[in-house]
């Protein structure tokens, strides 16, 4: 996956109504029509949110040719996904590494003030 | 937004907030004041960031006030080298930090800017660092690196450590 797509992934997910749309998408596919019908939203505004989810690779249009129906394509999700785990994994290890210093340090402070009086 | 992590007690909690910034939540079990002071000492940085699997600190330095610099180096078990340094922006002692982040190896172009807040509750401190990445480049670059691999072999190697020492935790 290139950077330009990730860019386009994370940048199509930061809205709400986007992810709405995908989290329908995932329980089957459906038109612009019944995207349309649980937001307060017009067509078009529906469109241009599709637009840009289709762009991130994040939805395709299925066959039928009235219909038109968007559906998920999860691959691009996943690697999203995939990248933000291991940034996760990087940090959650520094971390873990911190939580035993606090513990230490616990300990050790009251010690510390007691040699002091 | 793309949140991974479980929202448990000690679990760190990723989220990307937005296409330029990604938000890291971690709780501690320790005040505040402690947490503040173990992520802007030397001695104490050096007990948890970056440490681990045969990567050794070199340099440790952080001179904690308004336009003051820190600089951290650590060496690989081949010799490789990863380096990286800023300038403290904010500084409230001890609940906000901002401070801006660059890494030596040119796999990306441009700082970030890291704000740090510590809130205490009940013993407890919540820590969310919020990574906000200036320029598109410098974000398709820190997304390009652990991504497509090869960019920065350190940082590679780094992420093949912490693999491997998370893998053995496990059994």
């Amino acid at each position: 996956m290139s950077p330009r797509h990730l860019d386009a992934t994370f940048a199509a997910l930061a809205d709400p109504t986007r992810r709405a749309i995908l989290a329908r998408l995932a329980s089957g596919e459906a038109s612009v029509g019944e995207l349309a019908k649980p937001f307060s939203m017009s067509q078009p505004a529906i469109s241009k949110h599709l637009k840009v989810l289709e762009r991130a690779g994040l939805v395709s249009r299925g066959r039928d040719a009235q219909r038109r129906p968007r559906r998920l394509e999860a691959k691009p999700l996943a690697e999203a996904t995939e990248w933000l785990e291991r940034y996760r994994e990087f940090w959650e290890g520094n971390y873990q590494r911190l939580d035993a210093l606090l513990e230490e340090m616990k300990t050790k402070r009251p010690r510390q003030r007691r040699s002091k009086r | 937004m793309i949140t991974t992590g479980q929202n448990e007690k000690k679990k760190l909690l990723v989220t990307a907030t937005s296409d330029r910034e990604i938000t890291m939540t971690r709780v501690f079990n320790a005040p505040r004041s402690m947490v503040f002071e173990a992520m802007t000492k030397p001695e104490l940085i050096k007990r948890w960031l970056g440490a681990f699997g045969g990567w050794k600190w070199v340099v440790c330095e952080v001179d904690l006030k308004v336009g003051g610099a820190y600089r951290y180096v650590w060496q690989g078990p081949n010799g490789e080298k990863l380096a990286m340094g800023g300038i403290y922006r904010e500084i409230v002692r001890p609940e906000r930090l901002v401070y801006t982040e660059r890494f030596d190896e040119s796999w990306y172009a441009g700082d970030a800017v890291d704000t740090t807040v510590l809130e205490e509750k009940n013993g407890k401190t919540t820590v969310t660092t919020t990574i906000r990445y200036e320029s598109k480049e410098a974000r398709d670059g820190v997304l390009k690196s652990p991504m497509e691999g090869g960019v920065s072999k350190g940082y590679d190697k780094l992420e093949e450590l912490l693999a491997a020492r998370l893998a053995g935790v496990d059994k």
